[in-house]
């Protein structure tokens, strides 16, 4: 019998030669990382109390994201500690308000096929674009396996999704995974790996791989997986890693799937989720003409650059309703460069975006543009939750960046489609 | 009947339930705004988005009845550390976010994923075996079966969550 992908992955760092779904396994881990809010400030006092130390510092990548750029005091002590933790424990692989942790993992060819990885963070599942099988964990889960190295892992089933056919213009990997959080419902693969595939999946850019990746987080999933193809291995060539072996991590043909999911890309429509949860999905024509107070591409799941030329496509040769506030916080420095090189930012604030630092940002409401009681916004993030972005009374849809772009020239959601040629 | 030697949690309890629906998530257990602060400044502000009276009423001992998916969303371990530090001593609920309910248990705070708990009222008076998984609602007299705690993760919640099973691991190792 074969074997799917996750359980090659789980097989490899748990020192086997096969494993089957339910089993409880110890897997060694090939890379950790930590942020700012989850981490340093919080696993610090745990190994204090086991006076122990850092397994191996060459596995673990910190970045600070969550709290950049400081703004009172409180945030500036936090990164603070963050920077004197990290030079302390000797750990080379820190990045600085350089982006947001899953992307700078992108960026940085550190998450790579084959490998098995625990992060701070429940958008972890993001690594798996690359076919790296990335877990989020907590902080006292992270300062066990800063001590030892190993996590315990049971052996999730996987949930097949494959899409056939063609994206229509104006459609993308963020409704892809809007119409997937309807149809599985919020958790709906809880304890599962969702691994995604078919033509549809195979056409996407490594960026937008990552958004179904990153929103396997809202189905519940351990994680979400993409075996990798040519696709992948041109994205680890841009960033510097060069792996043989990586076409060889994929599931066999004979493979057990817990169930297997086949949907239609040519059939989908721009998809909005409407307050407070990413599951509560429509295509966009059912939110059509809610009025807005802001718009907002930012965050992990839509900030990337491939994330801000979609805006600016739409927002070419116009302008931001008057009245609406459209807030652009690039996922990465090295977004905010690219997008600054090629034209597409100058596009944006030519039609009235405001730029914002990269980082987290509003979406989990710890940085700049968070909601007043009783403000709508549409935002290209992966969550929605009450009060998450800022006060419990406001109204938070999520859609595409092509659909967020289009709701800030309209000043009321409404289908992309319409403005693009 | 496995007893606590009263370093780490009993695995019996009997509290007073306090009940919630579906789709509690880590931004209404750990709402952004308080994340910076310490957990004494957090966890006022724990669920009050849907119970404004919660954290003032909620008293040490009590148990917190939710339904599908409690504590989906964010990893962060706030979540989890605002409903201990409020006193909450077990969790019962239909089904979990995974991260959640990790987190609980390597935090000693005993969860169990319970199919049939609608029965339950805020109030309620209920015996929790963790071990048999057994729940009894002393108020109703009704007798609900819920998955105990997995075997392998009963002596870590024994000992009242990872760092402490870890502390006494390594001091194991030492001797």
């Amino acid at each position: 019998m074969g074997a799917t992908l996750a359980e090659k992955l789980i097989a490899r760092a748990a020192g086997r030669e096969t494993v089957r779904p339910g089993e409880i396994v110890t897997c060694r881990v090939d890379l950790a990382m930590m942020h700012d809010s989850g981490g340093p400030r919080r696993v610090q006092p745990m190994l204090e109390r086991l006076g122990a130390r850092v397994w191996d510092a060459s596995k673990v990548v910190v970045v600070t994201d969550h709290y950049v750029p400081a703004v009172d005091a409180e945030s500036a002590a936090i990164l603070r500690l963050t920077r004197k933790w990290v030079a302390a424990a000797g750990i080379e692989r820190f990045h600085d308000m350089q982006g947001i942790c899953h992307i700078v993992l992108s960026e940085q060819g550190y998450v790579r096929p084959g490998m098995f990885a625990v992060g701070g963070d429940s958008h972890s599942s993001t690594a798996g674009a690359f076919g790296c099988l990335m877990i989020g964990i907590g902080a006292t889960e992270m300062a066990g396996v800063l001590v030892s190295g190993e996590i315990w892992v049971r052996v999730p089933p996987t949930i097949l999704v494959r899409w056939s056919g063609r994206l229509q213009h104006g459609v993308v990997a963020k409704d892809m995974m809007l119409a997937l959080c309807a149809r599985l419902g919020i958790n709906g693969a809880n304890y599962r790996v969702v691994e995604y595939a078919g033509s549809a999946v195979e056409a996407l850019s490594m960026t937008e791989r990552m958004v179904l990746t990153n929103m396997a987080a809202e189905l519940g999933a351990k994680t979400g997986l993409i075996a990798p193809d040519a696709v992948t291995v041109a994205a680890l060539t841009e960033a510097g890693v060069d792996q043989p072996d990586a076409l060889d991590w994929r599931g066999d043909t004979d493979a057990t799937y817990e169930r297997v999911l086949d949907l239609a890309a040519g059939e989908l429509s721009p998809q909005v989720a409407a307050p407070h949860s990413p599951e509560n999905v429509a295509p966009v024509a059912a939110h059509a003409g809610v009025a807005i107070d802001q718009a907002y591409i930012g965050a992990c799941t839509g900030a990337k650059l491939s994330d801000l030329r979609m805006a600016a496509e739409v927002l070419r040769g116009r302008k931001v309703a008057p009245g609406v506030r459209f807030l652009v916080a690039p996922a990465s420095t090295r977004v905010t460069h690219q997008a600054a090189e090629d034209g597409t930012l100058a596009t944006l604030t030519g039609a009235g975006a405001i730029v914002l630092p990269t980082g987290c940002g509003a979406c989990a409401g710890f940085g700049a543009g968070v909601l007043a009681e009783d403000e709508t916004c549409i935002a290209s993030t992966a969550r929605n939750y009450k009060g998450r972005m800022g006060a419990a009374s406001a109204r938070v849809y999520l859609g595409s960046p092509y659909t967020v772009a289009a709701s800030a020239v309209r000043g009321r959601i409404g289908d992309p489609r319409e403005l693009l040629g | 009947m496995r007893a606590s030697d009263g370093s780490g949690a009993p695995l019996t309890h009997t509290g007073r339930a306090w009940t919630f629906g579906d789709d509690i998530d880590t931004d209404l257990l750990a709402p952004g705004a308080y994340m910076k602060g310490p957990i004494e400044q957090l966890a006022p502000h724990c669920l009050e988005a849907l119970d404004a009276d919660f954290a003032h009423s909620v008293r040490p001992g009590d148990v917190l009845v939710a339904g599908d998916n409690l504590g989906i969303g964010s990893s962060r371990e706030q979540a989890v550390h605002a409903l201990k530090h409020l006193g909450i001593r077990v969790v019962l609920a239909r089904s979990f976010g995974r991260i959640f309910y990790r987190n609980a248990l390597n935090l000693g705070l005993p969860s169990l994923v319970c199919a049939d708990l609608h029965a339950v009222r805020t109030g309620d008076e209920l015996r929790v075996d963790m071990v048999s998984g057994v729940v009894e609602n002393l108020s109703t007299a009704r007798v609900h079966a819920c998955e105990p705690i997995p075997p392998h993760l009963l002596e870590m919640v024994e000992d009242g969550g990872l760092l402490a099973h870890l502390e006494k691991r390594l001091r194991a190792d030492k001797a």
